[in-house]
């Protein structure tokens, strides 16, 4: 009864970008899902983002001066994008490469990152690392411009292996020890920024990066078994060809687009959740050149993603943006993008402001009793609400099917234009005796629309629906 | 587990966006106040005076009333060694109790974990307003964040009360413990039945509750009355928590017209809060902590003040012994911290005294390290 081409497309979708409403899941299944995978691959083929509207009604978003203007921007560029996997890679990246607003407070610079995540996110990871290592919200948030040649901060050093590289360790070992932390760190002296980023009230403009050689050790450094005068560039190369780094990349993107692992802490000691799929994600790591879009094309194309249907706890922001997707609002500027956008704070995600330089912890821990009345009010008004385009389009579908429907017709229609979900039978059954004690189910009524609204709200509020 | 009305019960509020302590405890006879303040100044002879040193703002008139009584513990120049000017950072450092690296468990998250170890009780710490501050984060402790007393709970908006009855039963089956479906399903079963549990618990707060107190209209009144509302419910919650308006008391223009309106409200629904326990007999066994990230600048900037250091914090009850704690910072231009002032209460000895002689919970692994109590209850 459920098209597996479609349910894959739902899925696809929703892990490559944020999912999508039924008409358009049907026309890029029509269309094939290699030819998808190569269109969410190519980015630049597609139109970017219409500004000149967006500009002009939100001038905080020109001033970029304020966090919630800022998160407000991202989110609805996540709503309306038509490079969903470009903004899905932002995302990745923001919780992984951290800055935070508690230390920058300055949003425009993070928002210069967040572009960066755009335009290098889907490249070469070492192009991204040197990036990333120039990027003067990280240099600033990691204190790379408070380390001088005769006086290093290990921050930077020690989190570029920690938290952006290599990682602890991997299969019980160790990947780098301290040393190396404090070699990297004298490779890195002399990175600094034009001016350290200005706190209120003194006014805000944004830094660049400088390279200061009178402030550069210029000594030998022994960094991960190799020895030279290196210079930062060097420490990234070198990084890049290590093993741990290919395991913590395919690790990562495992996480966060097929199956939801255990934390980041525990990937030294804890084996991946499935080691046949790292190791084709490592080997492909290498054989690109460290490519993520390599990368990226055989994970999306492979059995292992495709097998992987609701392994993922759906982030707070993938909760809303994708309700808005599927419901097709704030698809232009309008009022209350505001309170909207907040609702992603309200589930436990403050966008450009993660809690911790180690970014959010994911799966389960996106949910306490909290944020889960938070999630599921949100989702449930939304889907609720007869009057969105997306939620109207759902009822059109159903009257088009005839003027009575069966009680099953109608519990799975509404389940595969949500995105193809499935069911525990114990659910199922508790939905089945729900639709059957409100009698036959008689479309193209009032009563109706009620219905499938009441329908779908408590399909998202099931356990089920938490899952991506 | 036997609830007993009498346990101590902890209250906070947070007023976010960094107090004046100069404006709010005013040195009013002091030269230098006069000097460093020369157009964002109390009047001296409207202050309220607590000795011939400092007094209220005269927008504190019900905290002056309450502190008469002898029930306001003031703690003067309280924060902590390195301060941070950021918002975020420093409210994350009173939050966690990490002032030199970055945290992400609560103090009260922790606190919550070690006054009900087995979850007995979902309703053992409640915050109020939209997402958790993180003062109460901590992995696996429920704590219920409500939004809006009277309409919180699951699928609020189903309007038909049938069909959210309905809908509502469907959850609470959905959501019941299910055999071999894995640990994470498990845990989300739980955390709904917890939420689906605390909200029923909670709608009698506001169902059962009558008082002659009429709260202000402000957020901070609406707030401090749910959280008298769910206090006088007798739900076992020993940890009530809300926060002012996000940044509301970020002063940096027009600040005396706005740090007025500020205290009015705040210092009206500190009092009605209090009035309202004693007149249902129940304030004997609650303290109210009230405070701020930061206090601000000495020198005032032309209409406002900016980000500073060493602020003020209040404590209030009946088991409180009254007056002033710690020392007023000198306003001495060498004594000041890159023109703020030099705290000399570090706000984890606060805690520790509350977690100990208030909470009777060993405040060193909460508060990470020993500090020396104040003896203030």
């Amino acid at each position: 009864m459920v098209n597996q081409e479609f349910a894959l497309m739902a899925h696809l979708m929703r892990r490559a970008g944020f999912g999508a409403p039924f008409e358009e899941l049907e026309a890029r299944t029509a269309k094939g899902y290699e030819a998808t995978v190569e269109e969410l691959l190519q980015p630049d083929k597609q139109p970017d983002m219409e500004r000149d509207i967006m500009m002009r009604y939100k001038t905080e978003w020109v001033s970029q001066a304020g966090l919630e203007g800022q998160q407000e921007e991202w989110t609805y560029q996540m709503i309306n994008s038509k490079r969903p996997l470009q903004e899905k890679i932002a995302l990745f990246w923001h919780g992984i490469l951290c800055t935070g607003h508690a230390k920058c407070e300055y949003p425009r610079q993070q928002q210069l990152e967040l572009n960066m995540f755009r335009t290098v996110g889907m490249g070469s990871f070492r192009e991204l690392l040197q990036a990333l290592s120039k990027d003067p919200a990280m240099v600033f948030y990691l204190d790379n411009c408070m380390s001088h040649k005769d006086a290093i901060n290990e921050n930077w050093g020690r989190e570029l292996l920690e938290l952006f590289s290599l990682g602890v360790g991997m299969d019980g070992e160790q990947n780098y020890s301290e040393d190396d932390v404090k070699e990297a760190a004298r490779a890195f002296t002399g990175w600094t920024v034009t001016n350290s980023i200005p706190r209120y009230p003194y006014g805000k403009y944004e830094a660049s990066f400088i390279y200061d050689p009178s402030d550069h050790d210029e000594a030998n450094k022994t960094f991960l078994g190799e020895t030279g005068n290196f210079n930062g560039e060097d420490i990234v190369d070198i990084i890049v060809k290590q093993p741990g780094t290919a395991r913590f990349v395919a690790r990562h993107l495992y996480n966060f687009f097929v199956a939801d692992e255990p934390q980041v802490p525990a990937w030294k000691d804890t084996p991946p959740r499935d080691t046949e799929a790292i190791k084709m994600l490592e080997e492909e790591y290498f054989r690109s050149s460290y490519d993520i879009s390599s990368m990226l094309r055989v994970l999306f194309n492979s059995n292992f993603f495709k097998n992987s249907r609701f392994e993922k706890v759906k982030s707070p922001t993938e909760t809303v943006v994708g309700t808005m997707r599927l419901v097709g609002d704030y698809t232009t500027p309008k009022l209350g993008l505001n309170a909207l956008t907040l609702n992603i704070r309200y589930m436990g995600q403050d966008l450009l402001n993660p809690p911790t330089v180690e970014g959010w912890h994911t799966g389960k821990e996106w949910i306490d009793s909290g944020t889960l009345v938070e999630r599921i009010n949100f989702t449930a008004d939304q889907v609720g609400n007869t009057d969105l385009p997306g939620v109207k389009n759902i009822i059109e579908r159903f009257n088009s099917e005839g003027s009575t429907i069966s009680h099953e017709q109608f519990i799975s229609g509404c389940l595969e234009m949500l995105g193809a979900y499935e069911l525990t039978p114990e659910t199922h059954s508790q939905l089945m005796e729900m639709a059957q004690s409100e009698g036959e189910v008689k479309t193209r009524t009032p009563e109706f629309e009620t219905r499938v609204g009441q329908m779908l709200q408590s399909i998202v509020a099931t356990t089920e629906y938490l899952f991506a | 587990m036997t609830v007993n009305k009498k346990d101590p019960v902890l209250a906070v509020l947070q007023l976010s966006g960094g107090n004046d302590a100069l404006n709010t405890l005013i040195p009013y006879n002091d030269p230098l106040y006069l000097d460093n303040r020369p157009n964002v100044r109390v009047p001296q002879d409207t202050v309220l005076p607590l000795n011939d040193q400092v007094g209220l703002n005269p927008a504190m008139a019900p905290l002056k009333k309450l502190y008469d009584d002898g029930k306001v513990a003031v703690i003067q120049g309280i924060g902590y060694p390195s301060p941070s000017r950021s918002h975020f950072r420093s409210m994350d450092i009173w939050h966690t109790c990490e002032p030199d690296k970055v945290g992400d468990e609560g103090w009260l998250g922790r606190a919550v974990r070690d006054l009900d170890p087995n979850k007995e009780n979902v309703l053992t710490a409640v915050n109020f307003g939209r997402g958790l501050p993180r003062a109460l984060a901590a992995p696996g402790v429920p704590v219920a964040s409500v939004g809006d007393l009277e309409t919180y709970g699951v699928l609020t908006g189903i309007d038909n009360d049938t069909q959210r009855a309905k809908a509502l039963d469907v959850f609470s089956r959905v959501y019941s413990p299910m055999i071999g479906k894995g640990p994470v399903v498990d845990y989300l079963a739980q955390t709904g039945l917890d939420a689906l549990k605390g909200a029923d618990i909670l709608s009698s707060a506001v169902e059962n509750y009558s008082s002659t107190i009429e709260y202000g209209g402000d957020v901070v009144g609406q707030y401090m009355m749910n959280m008298a509302q769910t206090h006088l419910a007798g739900f076992g919650t020993k940890i009530l928590y809300t926060t002012a308006p996000y940044n509301s008391f970020d002063t940096h223009a027009g600040e005396l017209a706005n740090h007025t309106k500020l205290w009015t409200e705040t210092s009206r629904a500190i009092s009605d809060f209090y009035d309202d326990l004693k007149e249902h007999n129940a304030s004997d066994n609650v303290v109210l902590l009230v405070f701020s990230e930061f206090g601000r600048r000495v020198h005032d900037n032309g209409s406002g003040t900016d980000h500073g250091s060493g602020g003020v914090t209040f404590v209030i009850g009946d088991s409180v012994k009254g007056g002033l704690y710690g020392e007023y910072p000198s306003l001495e231009e060498n004594k000041l911290l890159e023109g703020d002032l030099h705290f000399n209460n570090d706000f984890r000895s606060l805690y520790t005294s509350l977690l100990e002689d208030w909470m009777d919970l060993d405040a060193k692994p909460i508060v990470n390290g020993a500090f020396e109590k104040m003896a203030l209850l």
